[in-house]
């Protein structure tokens, strides 16, 4: 089950600096922890968040097995007009999730 | 100097609530980790929330019932700060995760969920953020009084190999360090809560179990009433003070 909590703002000023916030459930597992078998837990982490506005790329971050469990990313990115800021998780194991929101920029 | 003092009042007052000196481990945590607990997009025990509304509504078992078919949401307000209680249909206390697992069973007849599952603390956790803001309120049921006597025994036992009791360091030494960590007071204000350490969320048991293995005694096991107990003595040793489910802790 994708479980995803976004923060973004409704409504910005065109040109206007907002923070939006992603967190999702995942645990990221590492690939050097054992099992209580002893046995490697195999590693299963995402590996790239992108962040679209509009279709238009305008975060892209590689995440390595050194982000913990259920990561929290938080950027800036300016206003530049209505639409739909899309954030795609995509990861080991076949990972893809995708989320949207709406935004309208006067 | 007059103003000074005027100073230190005022944030003397702060720092009391009332006339409650009891602090919850919020208050202990730093600011940072406040702000997450407080922010409903960074609280991390709000993913497993929205997992818990979405099993809520999810039909299960042979009578093919959700708890939304017999339970409206409303309904749920102010269970989590008034457990554990006696359970209906019978005379043994449980936990509010004990009680979904026999609602789970007898009720919806479906397969049981395991101990410290993810489907069982998320649904515990969307039960528990329906009292969120509310005082924490055990019921005045006699039959728990003897619950309570046994837990309020078992915090004031020395037990393994370390010989510490649960009071020598949440009552004697609440406030002063233990390995560069704050002790708190070990108020259950905010279970099932996030913690860092786990990185997921878990509940008190969980928590009573890691006390335990870290005074070197042996856990009790997962069923063993002993954890009730203990949570029906500290729930009423918290009586009074805000339950803040779900919470996050360094």
């Amino acid at each position: 089950m994708t479980n995803v909590l976004i923060n973004a703002p409704k409504t910005a000023r065109k040109g206007e600096v907002i923070e939006l916030k992603a967190l999702i459930l995942h645990p990221m597992e590492t690939g050097f922890r054992p099992g209580t078998n002893g046995r490697i837990i195999p590693r299963n982490i995402i590996e790239r968040f992108t962040a679209s506005w509009n279709g238009s790329e305008i975060l892209r971050m590689d995440l390595s097995p050194a982000i913990s469990a259920n990561p929290f990313v938080s950027f800036f990115a300016v206003a530049t007009e209505s639409g739909k800021i899309t954030f795609r998780w995509t990861g080991d194991e076949g990972f893809a999730v995708e989320e949207s929101v709406a935004i309208d920029v006067a | 100097m007059a103003l000074l003092s005027v100073v230190f009042a005022a944030s003397f007052a702060m720092a009391q609530v009332g006339a409650d000196k009891r602090r919850s481990g919020y208050q202990d945590m730093g600011q940072a980790l406040q702000k997450m607990q407080d922010d409903d997009t960074a609280n991390p025990g709000m993913l497993f929330v929205q997992l818990g509304q979405q099993l809520w509504a999810k039909p299960a078992g042979a009578a093919n019932k959700s708890c939304a078919d017999c339970h409206a949401v409303a309904d749920m307000k102010s269970v989590a700060a008034r457990y554990p209680a006696i359970a209906r249909d019978g005379d043994k206390p449980i936990d509010l995760e004990g009680r979904i697992r026999l609602c789970r069973t007898a009720n919806q007849q479906a397969e049981p969920l395991a101990p410290e599952s993810r489907d069982l603390l998320s649904l515990a956790a969307f039960v528990a953020i329906q009292s969120r803001g509310l005082p924490i309120a055990p019921p005045d049921d006699p039959r728990l009084t003897p619950f309570r006597e046994q837990g309020a025994a078992i915090y004031q036992r020395r037990q393994g190999q370390l010989n510490l009791s649960c009071a020598i360091c949440h009552d004697d030494n609440a406030g002063k360090k233990l390995a560069g960590v704050t002790i708190p007071e070990a108020h259950p204000t905010g279970y099932p809560l996030y913690r860092l350490e786990w990185q997921a969320l878990g509940s008190l048991k969980r928590r009573l179990r890691n006390c335990l293995i870290g005074i070197r005694a042996e856990a009790y096991p997962y069923d063993a009433v002993e954890y009730v107990a203990l949570e029906i003595y500290l729930m009423d040793r918290a009586r009074g003070m805000r339950f803040e489910a779900p919470g996050v802790r360094p």
